[in-house]
């Protein structure tokens, strides 16, 4: 059933997943970071008892609730899809997976969804300390939500704390600490949220700098600019830090990743870091797909090598590396090796379901020792996904795309920080507004906050391409069995419904800004 | 600890937190019920406002309730996750959309250049109101009347119809189920409004209409229930864990569990008091009764479908694939993991409650629409 699989299916089921999740995530990092901005500025106005604070928190309220809204919205679909589109994964994962999402609901959502209640209706009805802390009840509680939901995605990139169970032909969890303590969800944890946060603050001072450019709302407006200085400084060099723990982690973890968003083909000692490049086909292939190389290329002499191992003598295997095994540099086998090992587990576990069903016991007996050794787990189960691939290239992901959007987003990264050290100069110097050049530059940022986060997504997405579960399982053997028509049906759906939504929303946004906080 | 916590007792654990998930939600669904009569109720603009208002001050928690209720089934019952939502792909999906429409309807119906117009987000809410409750009815009955799937010997789910869980409305029985649940909602909406809205005349029309909506809710309900007891369940062999069809089997389950016999009863004459206090005395506190009757009713009712070697998501076209708690669940480690974050439940509900007063204080008027900056 899994050999013959439909790839038009495959295809629309990612096309939706990636759809529904990349319009969740145009909301969720601005709710992650707007959050705290705002518990911040109410603690001002809670400390201070100036009104003028009060009308500040407000506004940024208001349109923090329309976000807030249509991010709810988008995010019950990505929860039921790994149901209704990735049902195959779901059983054979759901008893690890499962629980964080579980956890997230009964955790986060609720101290989130009530909160945000008292919140927007509580200013008349409830003391001012009782709000206040609902405020920041609902920052942290954005947060948490984003902890599990990323725990959950970590164990997807790299799998630990589990063990396979012949019996029920699934992964089972065995150690919780494990699960959560992915060195992968602590850099993922750490890089999203602060992400969030700089994305916000950029909000918070592009919207800022419009009021100044328009002349309207000083005091409201360097107020703003202050806070979002601060926060977003100190957020975009956590986020540079946690950035490079997240590449360093992926060296280790998932070193096709990190082979394929630095386009690095060929193993070597002394590897350089590439800062910036343009790709292009070269003549050479890898099975069917073709192998990228560099029209231009500024390089960092020695770095990747430094990033990777600590020291410039350190061996990084390139992609044909990877492919091909490589017993020399470093001890990698080969991607058909993979395949072949994996193809053995799977072979063993039918053997197995056969022995089963003709009652035999001794054979049954005899399998089950073998898959409970450490050696099946170690040796055959890890390479298990590969199994069902086609061919050896199939494991390498889209280069050019991881390449890009990596390059992009860390060059936005840096572009941020510059702009926050920026704002806060002039915030110091109160020289705003005789530079009208960077209320333009800081305005026009917002966008680019957006990318630069989106990127980071189909970075850590795509690049892990073949694979739903790192070496376990590939998206083709992960999908529900339906009609390729129906999920583009729901695909088309989405598309337009929230497309609709998010024009409603950005309309309603900027009308409000342009209302200004006198509302 | 490990052997004194049998794998049974958290699979009839988790079970248990499922089935009162379950009940929470049908009666926060409320929000829905009064959403499906903004068109028919209210006399004036004003009216509509503060129904819409009373109700968008409680969406929030149907709606997390749901995702809790998605999440917690999927940690504790995988199999069921990947089963009925892979399988019975467009009954979810529509409920789905049900609820996507909801989310961002209360929060822009009423803003400045909403570009789609408050009727739109309005239909939005009207939609969600009357397809949620009526879909999700019809999907619990399925719990009892059995689906159409088979799994294979990998556990993956196959769907016997093309139309993936829609033939499911066609069935007398489940249609009832969701009518009955539908005018539940709406029962219960109107006896919320009657609580918090302090309005002379909507009481009295919200009043004239609840005669008819809980009337058609006991038709439909009873009509479930006598059919459901008439007819033959999915029972499971405890040794072999083979599934047979056994005439009465749910009857049986009511009769060989006293205590949820009990506790349905209790449920169904808390709602018929509320309904009937609210009619006759004038009371404006019904919603009270018929929340704890609607918790009690929904949460034994699901545990008639699971408990007592009942298979509680059953294929009606390969007996054999049906799901079980015993069959169904996370292992033990996980669904003990989970039980300890479950404790946490408690702190939850308690910080709702006092939450849910905190705003609650004052009943929603005129003046209050007013003043509040918050309005939708
Ligand atoms: C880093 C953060 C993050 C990430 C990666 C995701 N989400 Fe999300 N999600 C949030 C952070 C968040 C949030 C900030 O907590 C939201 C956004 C707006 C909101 O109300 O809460 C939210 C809302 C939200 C809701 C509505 C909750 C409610 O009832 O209030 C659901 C069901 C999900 N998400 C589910 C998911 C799933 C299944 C994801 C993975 C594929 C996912 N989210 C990715
Ligand atoms: C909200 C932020 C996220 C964004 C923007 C995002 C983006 C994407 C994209 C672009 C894809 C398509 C990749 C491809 O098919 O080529 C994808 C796939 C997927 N992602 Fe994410 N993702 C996010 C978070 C998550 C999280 C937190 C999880 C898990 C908990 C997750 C699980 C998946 C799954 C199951 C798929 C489908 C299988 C696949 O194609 O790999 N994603 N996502
Ligand atoms: C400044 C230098 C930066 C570096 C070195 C960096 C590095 C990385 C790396 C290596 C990943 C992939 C992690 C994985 O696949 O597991 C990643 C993901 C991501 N990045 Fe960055 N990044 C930087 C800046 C930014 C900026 C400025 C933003 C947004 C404002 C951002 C947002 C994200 C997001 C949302 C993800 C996906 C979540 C994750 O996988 O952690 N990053 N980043």
């Amino acid at each position: 059933m899994i050999e013959n699989v439909d790839l038009a299916l495959v295809d629309w089921s990612r096309a939706q997943f990636a759809l529904t999740a990349m319009y969740h995530w145009i909301f969720v990092p601005l709710t992650l970071g707007l959050s705290f901005i705002i518990a911040i500025m109410e603690t001002i106005y809670v400390r201070t008892g100036k009104a003028e604070w009060k009308r500040l928190t407000r506004f940024w309220m208001t349109l923090f609730g329309i976000n807030f809204a249509i991010g709810v919205a988008t995010g019950i679909i990505l929860e039921f899809e790994f149901g209704t589109n990735w049902s195959n994964y779901s059983w054979f994962v759901g008893d690890i997976f499962g629980a964080p999402l579980a956890i997230e609901g009964i955790l986060a959502f609720f101290l989130e969804s009530t909160f945000v209640a008292v919140m927007f209706f509580g200013w008349n009805k409830v003391n001012k300390k009782f709000h206040l802390t609902s405020t920041w009840l609902v920052a942290i509680g954005a947060n948490l939500s984003a902890l599990w939901i990323l725990v959950a995605n970590a164990w997807m990139q790299n799998p630990v704390g589990m063990t396979f169970n012949p019996e029920t032909a699934r992964n089972e969890m065995i150690n919780f600490w494990a699960v959560l303590f992915n060195p992968v969800a602590v850099d993922k944890f750490l890089h999203t949220i602060t992400s969030g946060f700089l994305l916000a603050s950029m909000f918070v001072l592009g919207i800022s700098s419009w009021f100044l450019l328009k002349k309207r709302e000083e005091w409201f407006a360097k107020r703003s600019i202050l806070i979002a200085a601060v926060f977003g400084l100190l957020s975009s060099l956590t986020v540079a830090f946690t950035g490079d723990m997240s590449a360093r982690t992926l060296a280790d973890v998932q070193p096709m990743k990190f082979a394929a968003f630095e386009a690095h083909y060929k193993g070597k000692q002394n590897a350089g870091l590439t800062a910036f490049g343009i790709l292009k086909d070269s003549d050479e292939k890898i099975g069917n797909k073709t192998i990228k190389e560099f029209i231009f290329r500024i390089e960092i002499p020695g770095f990747l090598s430094v990033m990777t191992g600590g020291n410039k003598d350190t061996y990084v295997p390139g992609i044909t590396n990877l492919v091909n095994g490589d017993l020399q540099g470093a001890q990698i086998l080969s991607v058909i090796e993979k395949m072949g090992r994996g193809k053995i587990a799977r072979e063993t576990l039918n053997d197995y379901k056969r022995a089963r069903m003709m009652d035999d016991k001794v054979q049954v007996e005899n399998i089950l020792v073998f898959m409970r050794s450490k050696e099946f787990m170690e040796e055959y189960f890890r390479y298990f996904g590969y199994a069902f691939l086609k061919s050896p290239e199939d494991a390498v992901p889209d280069v050019s795309i991881a390449f890009y959007t990596f390059h992009l987003m860390v060059m936005l990264g840096f572009l941020f920080i510059l702009i926050f050290i920026l704002a806060l100069i002039f915030v110091f110097r109160d020289t705003f507004l005789k530079n009208r050049w960077f209320l333009w530059i800081a305005m026009f940022s917002i966008p680019l906050a957006y990318i630069a986060s989106e990127s980071g997504w189909v970075l850590a997405e795509m690049g892990r391409q073949p694979w739903i579960i790192q070496d376990l399982m590939p998206v083709s053997a992960a999908v529900s069995q339906i009609s390729a028509g129906s999920v583009m049906t729901t695909f088309i759906l989405f598309a337009v419904l929230f497309t609709a939504l998010l024009i409603a929303e950005v309309s309603i946004m900027v009308k409000q800004i342009k209302t200004g906080p006198n509302h | 600890m490990t052997t004194l916590i049998s794998y049974l007792f958290l699979q009839q654990y988790w079970w248990i937190i499922i089935s009162f998930l379950a009940s929470l939600l049908v009666f926060l669904m409320f929000v829905q019920g009064g959403q499906s009569m903004i068109f028919s109720l209210p006399g004036n603009d004003l009216q509509k406002t503060m129904i819409i208002n009373a109700m968008g001050r409680k969406w929030e928690f149907t709606f997390t309730t749901l995702v809790t209720f998605g999440g917690a089934f999927f940690a504790s019952f995988p199999l069921f996750y990947a089963t009925s939502f892979g399988g019975a792909y467009w009954v979810w999906m529509a409920i789905l959309f049900s609820f996507i429409i909801q989310a961002i309807a209360y929060e822009y119906r009423s803003k400045p250049a909403n570009v789609l117009g408050k009727k739109t987000f309005d239909i939005f809410l009207f939609l969600n109101g009357s397809l949620g409750p009526l879909l999700i009815g019809i999907a619990v009955a399925t719990f009892f009347t059995g689906s159409m799937f088979s799994l294979n010997y990998m556990n993956q789910v196959e769907w016997a119809t093309p139309w993936h869980g829609l033939e499911a409305i066609i069935d007398g029985r489940n249609l009832a189920l969701g009518l009955a649940v539908l005018f539940l909602t709406r029962t219960n909406g109107l006896l919320y409004i009657i609580n918090s809205i302090e309005d002379e005349d909507l009481i009295r029309k919200s009043g004239k209409k609840l005669i008819m909506n809980s009337i058609s809710f006991l038709v439909f309900f009873l009509f479930f229930i006598i059919l459901i007891l008439l007819s033959s369940g999915f029972a499971v062999n405890q040794q072999t864990g083979s599934v047979t069809l056994e005439k009465y089997k749910y009857l049986y389950n009511f009769i060989q569990m006293p205590v949820v016999s009990i506790l349905f009863l209790a449920g169904v004459i808390s709602i018929l008091y509320g309904i009937g206090t609210t009619l006759f005395k004038g009371s404006r506190k019904g919603i009270w009764f018929t929340g704890q009757g609607t918790v009690l009713a929904v949460f034994s009712l699901f545990l008639v479908s699971g408990f007592n070697g009942t298979a509680f998501y059953p294929s009606a076209y390969d007996i054999n694939s049906s799901l079980t708690i015993r069959n169904a669940s996370s292992s033990l480690f996980t669904l003990k993991t989970m039980m300890y974050i479950s404790f946490i439940i408690p702190l939850v509900a308690g910080y709702i409650w006092y939450a849910w007063k905190a705003i609650n204080k004052k009943k929603i008027t005129e003046e209050e629409m007013k003043e509040e900056g918050h309005v939708y």
